[in-house]
């Protein structure tokens, strides 16, 4: 072997035996430096005669650029150890928990009021409010529910003390009483909110939800209503396959009235525990809204038709998420409630 | 209205079976709320005679008999009831036998053979009744299949009738209302006037005709009234839920299910001179067979005789002119009091009777006589006696009216939604036996003297609708113009505000709107709520004026169950007393949005320390729920707060709310282990926002400069921002507090405030003398306001 190749095997050899990139770039130097071993056989050259010179001067320039060349890759290698070191380094428990606030939740019934809203919205249903401390006027006399009508006692009113008159709402009908007093047909509403009666047991709070709807228009029929609150429940529930059933029945306010049930949806119509076997659920009140109430908000009612349902999102809330017991929505109990995130 | 399927098949016998029958009503909205079996099914059980009891030679507390069950054979039965005696009718299970829940077969009994089992009416499944053999009538033929002599193949029919619907509170009325729905002609008893066998009459003198235009009263004389009641007649009127008292009151109510008319019956020997129907004197008294005495008010009619008050119209009998087993005279009433003569008083009383309940709903006027004769013959046939003239006033003027109704085809096509054509409201109308005259597609109908809720068109609407069965009205995909509704930007939706709470860890709740006064005081030192007439619960009596004392039970109620932090928000209506008021004169009920954090302001966490949640945490709520608005805060003296710990929450000039830790008074009155924080907003104003609007953003480069200025400890953090901004040449884009520093250095009562001060001109570079400028006029002004001094 030639001197020139001894030296190319002997740099190799030393840059791959060195870890440290700061003593690479030292044996470096005393191979490339100026004083290193490549510069002193460049500067031998002159000792030699023109044809040698030539042949050994290209040859000590390939020695050169190899040992650049393997000092280059072990610069690399050095470089991508260090880099490899410092990634273990690094490296995290990434099964960790991740750290800050979790995430609260809404109350499952409000969750429930949202999909409401949502669903009635998409079919141009606004949203409209009243007042909860209502007087007779509105909660009863406007709804066609004059003193001592038995209608009345259907509904066990909370009464203020001291103001003749004024009263807890027992339901959100009064809310399209107030609508109609301000809005002209066409009108298409729901109004959800909190109602009151006095009862309390396992099926009953003495405060509960309720959603009225109410759509007027100069052709509105009852095939409408049952088409309208079909769909909803459908969409509520997700079961295309739902069906229901609209039963005769009396509220002062409606004529003709009547009573939806659904498909049980736990058993379809099989009958379970839930629909006490009937395969049936009672889910809402509804009927075409009776000609006194548009005239008590002054609406032509020869023109006008309108159709109206009052439904129980508290019960909808329990159907829909297997909740048993009505009095765990108002207890305030974090266990249930941070299950409906 | 509960009764027996038997009797209603009596007058009206449709192809159906019970459940098709139920659906059916249900279906036409008479709804069927229970189909129950009279008796469970049982087979083998036949009337016996007890022939021979003989003590069982080897059991002191057995019996032998030997009974004739009609098998052509005396059968020898051990038994172990202690009522078994000679002369007996009894039910037997024969061997074969199968009862619920046991077999019967021939068997020794202690070493005697038996073969058959005489039965309790527990053992036959027809109620808890134990005590001993049921004993049956003398004359039950021996042999007799028990289900057919106790008629036990019935069944139990219980309907939960709408107010409207009070002409199907009888027999008769649903049997109509079957007739109609199923074509199947209807029988009903006929009932004929009864010869008059006594001269006896009492004078009827209606001194309220309003309240009683028609009253039918005769006297029945020479009765035994401890004639025993037919055992068909208790047999239906416990089918009915109402319990045999004598044979003369269940008469009455044996015609008042059979044709909804209530009546009366007073021993007519108690009573004196003419019968009145009349108004109370002031003060006037009354006791009630339920052992009650009341002073019925002004507009409660009275039956009277010429001495005093016999009962309450509609309502009641009294007990001193009721009848006894030692009457022999009756004078009965059957009457039509109008409902509103009668709607309510009951209720106002206290109690609830079946006749007020028929009255107030409504009672056919034009079957009052009809109803006395029927319950006279009753009486005649189970009490003997003598039937005396029928005395009736009548007022016809106070009768109710019976306007024709119009109905239009079309009319009722439109708001039903399907076509119906003139021919089927014939046949629908003909069905219920509505009078009528047709003009082409327009009906004149003449409401019947049983139905009270037909007044207008929709009525008849309704009864076309339900005879032609709902079922058979399309579900229809409404049409109509689409307009898209109006959305304000600047307006929020609550939906949002929620999500954000939550998103930021606070848990929905839904707490009650009534409250116990207590907290009204304590959180809101609201000495004057609003108060409740007939709370639920005293600690429910008053309507909440704020959310917050909810918040607090919340954490209370979730403390107690080892639940260290707590973090709930609610939106809800409060209730204030105000002199103008909003919707309602006298009150506001503004809607509000209130939360409360309690406890470790993190769940427990790997890499953070724990801390308390502080004030300070829920004020970034506050200011993340109200951004991109900027609230100020300013001190607050609040009740339910921590006076060195609260502010009002105060945007655009207006104070919107307020925050701050709860009183440490409070945190040990209501023992909640640590201050929660609290805040309570309006929240109309948290949802109003305001439209963003572009401002060019400098292309020139920002300089930041810091400044670190000591003051007095008192001094708040906001007066000197504010100081130093309106200092700041308008090249001063923000001035942000970024750090509160106390302690070494400083002196104990004074405090460092860092600011970090950013400047970007739109039109150029910022040189440096301009910067400084700045700066020192800020320096300037803060120490010429507030002496305060640059820290070095």
């Amino acid at each position: 072997m030639t001197d020139v190749e001894q030296l190319v095997a002997q740099a190799t050899a030393e840059f791959a035996g060195i870890a440290d990139a700061a003593a690479l770039e030292q044996v470096k130097a005393r191979y490339l430096g100026k004083s290193g071993k490549m510069t002193e056989m460049l500067k031998g050259l002159g000792r030699l005669a023109p044809e040698e010179r030539k042949l050994a001067g290209a040859a000590i320039n390939s020695a050169k650029e190899r040992i650049e060349s393997a000092l280059g890759a072990r610069r690399d290698a050095l470089r991508r150890a260090a880099l490899e070191a410092q990634l273990r380094a690094e490296a995290l428990d990434v099964t960790l928990p991740g750290r800050g606030l979790p995430t609260g939740g809404l109350h499952p019934v409000t969750r429930t009021l949202e999909r409401i809203e949502t669903l009635f919205r998409s079919i141009g249903f606004d949203v409209a409010d009243g007042p909860e401390i209502e007087d007779d006027f509105h909660n009863f006399t406007a709804l066609n529910t004059p003193e001592n009508h038995p209608a009345r006692s259907m509904h066990d009113t909370f009464y203020l003390q001291n103001a003749p008159g004024l009263l807890l709402r027992t339901h959100t009908s009064p809310i399209q009483v107030r609508y109609m007093e301000t809005h002209k047909p066409p009108i298409r509403i729901i109004a959800p909110g909190r109602v009151y009666r006095v009862d309390s047991d396992a099926t009953h709070s003495p405060m509960f939800h309720q959603v009225e709807g109410l759509w007027i228009d100069e052709e509105v029929s009852f095939a409408d209503l049952k088409g309208v609150f079909t769909d909803f429940l459908r969409n509520f529930f997700e079961k295309p396959e739902l069906r229901t059933r609209f039963r005769p029945s009396f509220f002062p306010f409606t004529e003709p009235s009547a009573e939806i049930d659904m498909s049980c949806v736990f058993c379809g119509v099989n009958g379970c525990r839930v629909c006490s076997h009937t395969g049936w659920l009672e889910i809402a009140g509804s009927g075409m809204v009776h000609p006194n109430v548009l005239k008590a908000v002054g609406i032509d009612s020869e023109k006008y038709i309108g159709f109206a349902f009052g439904m129980g999102p508290d019960r909808l809330t329990m159907l829909r998420y297997g909740v048993n017991d009505l009095r765990l929505f108002f207890d305030g109990d974090l266990r249930f409630l941070s299950q409906f995130k | 209205m509960q009764f027996s399927e038997h009797w209603l098949r009596e007058f009206v016998d449709p192809p159906l079976t019970s459940a098709e029958l139920a659906h059916a009503l249900t279906m036409a909205g008479l709804e069927v709320e229970a189909l129950q079996n009279v008796a469970q099914p049982f087979v083998g059980v036949a009337v016996a005679h007890v022939l021979v009891v003989d003590r069982h030679p080897d059991a002191d507390k057995l019996k032998l008999c030997q009974v004739d069950a009609g098998q052509g054979e005396i059968l020898q039965i051990v038994c172990g009831a202690p009522n078994v005696a000679v002369g007996m009718k009894v039910p037997c299970a024969l061997v074969g036998a199968e009862l619920p829940g046991v077999k019967i077969k021939a068997a020794k009994v202690r070493g005697v053979e038996s073969f058959g089992m005489l039965c309790s009416a527990r053992e036959l499944g027809l109620s808890e009744d134990h005590s001993g053999i049921l004993a049956l009538p003398d004359d039950a033929p021996v042999g007799e299949d028990i289900r057919t002599y106790l008629a036990l193949d019935d069944k139990l029919f219980t309907l939960k009738l709408t107010p409207n619907r009070a002409d199907c509170l009888s027999l008769k009325g649903i049997a109509r209302e079957v007739g109609a729905l199923t074509g199947t002609p209807v029988k009903l008893p006929a009932i004929r006037e009864c010869a008059v066998g006594s001269a006896q009459r009492r004078a009827v003198i209606l001194d309220a005709p309003a309240a009683c235009p028609r009253y039918c009263g005769r006297v029945v004389s020479g009765i035994d009234a401890r004639a025993p009641t037919p055992i068909w007649m208790k047999r239906r009127l416990e089918r009915s839920s109402i319990r045999s008292i004598s044979a003369v009151v269940d008469v009455t109510n044996y015609v008042m299910l059979e044709l909804g008319q209530p009546l009366h019956a007073f021993d007519n020997a108690r009573l004196q001179g003419g019968v009145h129907v009349r108004y109370p004197a002031p003060e006037e008294q009354l006791l009630l067979l339920n052992e009650q005495t009341v002073t019925p008010d002004p507009g409660t009619a009275l039956i009277s005789d010429d001495m005093r008050a016999l009962a309450l119209a509609g309502i009641m009998g009294g007990e001193e002119s009721g009848i006894t087993a030692d009457t022999t005279e009756l004078f009965l009433e059957s009457a039509f009091f109008a409902p509103d003569a009668v709607a309510g008083k009951a209720r106002g009383l206290g109690f609830s009777s079946d006749a007020s309940y028929r009255f107030e709903r409504g009672v056919d006027f034009a079957a009052t006589r009809e109803a006395l004769e029927r319950a006279t013959q009753l009486i005649l046939d189970i009490c003997g006696g003598q039937a005396g003239p029928v005395t009736e006033a009548v007022a016809p003027e106070h009768l109710p009216k019976r306007e024709a109704v119009r109905l239009r085809v079309p009319r009722a096509e439109k708001i039903l939604g399907i076509p119906l054509g003139a021919e089927v409201a014939e046949r629908l109308f003909s069905g219920l036996d509505f009078s009528f005259r047709r003009e082409g597609d327009v009906f004149t109908v003449i409401p019947p003297s049983h139905r009270f809720d037909i007044a207008i068109e929709e009525d008849l609407v309704e009864e076309l609708a339900r005879l032609h069965g709902y079922d058979n009205i399309p579900e229809r995909r409404p049409r109509g113009p689409l307009a898209i509704l109006p959305k304000r930007e600047e307006t929020r939706s609550v939906w949002r505000l929620r999500r954000l709470l939550a998103a930021r860890d606070y848990q929905e709740v839904v707490n009650y709107s009534f409250v116990d006064a207590a907290w009204e005081k304590d959180f809101c030192a609201n000495p004057d709520p609003v108060v409740l007439a007939n709370p639920i619960a005293s600690q429910m009596g008053v309507m909440r004026s704020s959310l917050i004392g909810g918040l607090v039970n919340n954490l209370l109620v979730n403390f107690n169950r080892r639940m260290e932090r707590v973090r709930v928000f609610e939106t809800g209506r409060s209730f204030l007393r105000d002199a103008a008021g909003d919707a309602v004169a006298g009150f506001l009920q503004p809607k509000r949005i209130a939360a409360l954090a309690a406890g470790p302001a993190a769940p427990e966490q790997w890499g953070v320390a724990a801390r308390r949640v502080d004030f300070f945490d829920v004020k970034g709520d506050v200011e993340a729920l109200l951004a991109p608005l900027v609230a100020g805060f300013e001190r607050l003296e609040h009740p339910a707060l921590h006076p060195g710990r609260s502010a009002a929450v105060v945007v655009q000039g207006r104070p919107i709310g307020l925050i701050g830790e709860l009183h440490p008074h409070w945190v040990q009155k209501y023992e909640l282990g640590g201050a929660p924080v609290v805040f309570e907003l309006d929240l109309d104003s948290v949802l109003q926002q305001v439209l963003p609007a572009h401002r060019e953003v400098s292309r020139f480069p920002a300089v930041v400069r810091d400044m670190a200025l000591v003051v007095d400890l008192g001094l708040a953090a906001k007066s000197l921002r504010e100081t130093l901004a309106k200092a700041a040449p308008s090249f001063v884009q923000d001035v942000v507090l970024f750090d509160v520093y106390q302690g070494k250095g400083v002196d104990p009562d004074k405090k460092s405030l860092a600011f970090r001060v950013v400047m970007q001109d739109t039109e150029k570079t910022l040189s440096d003398g301009e910067v400084d400028a700045a700066m020192s006029k800020m320096i300037e002004a803060a120490s010429r306001n507030f002496a305060a001094k640059l820290r070095s």
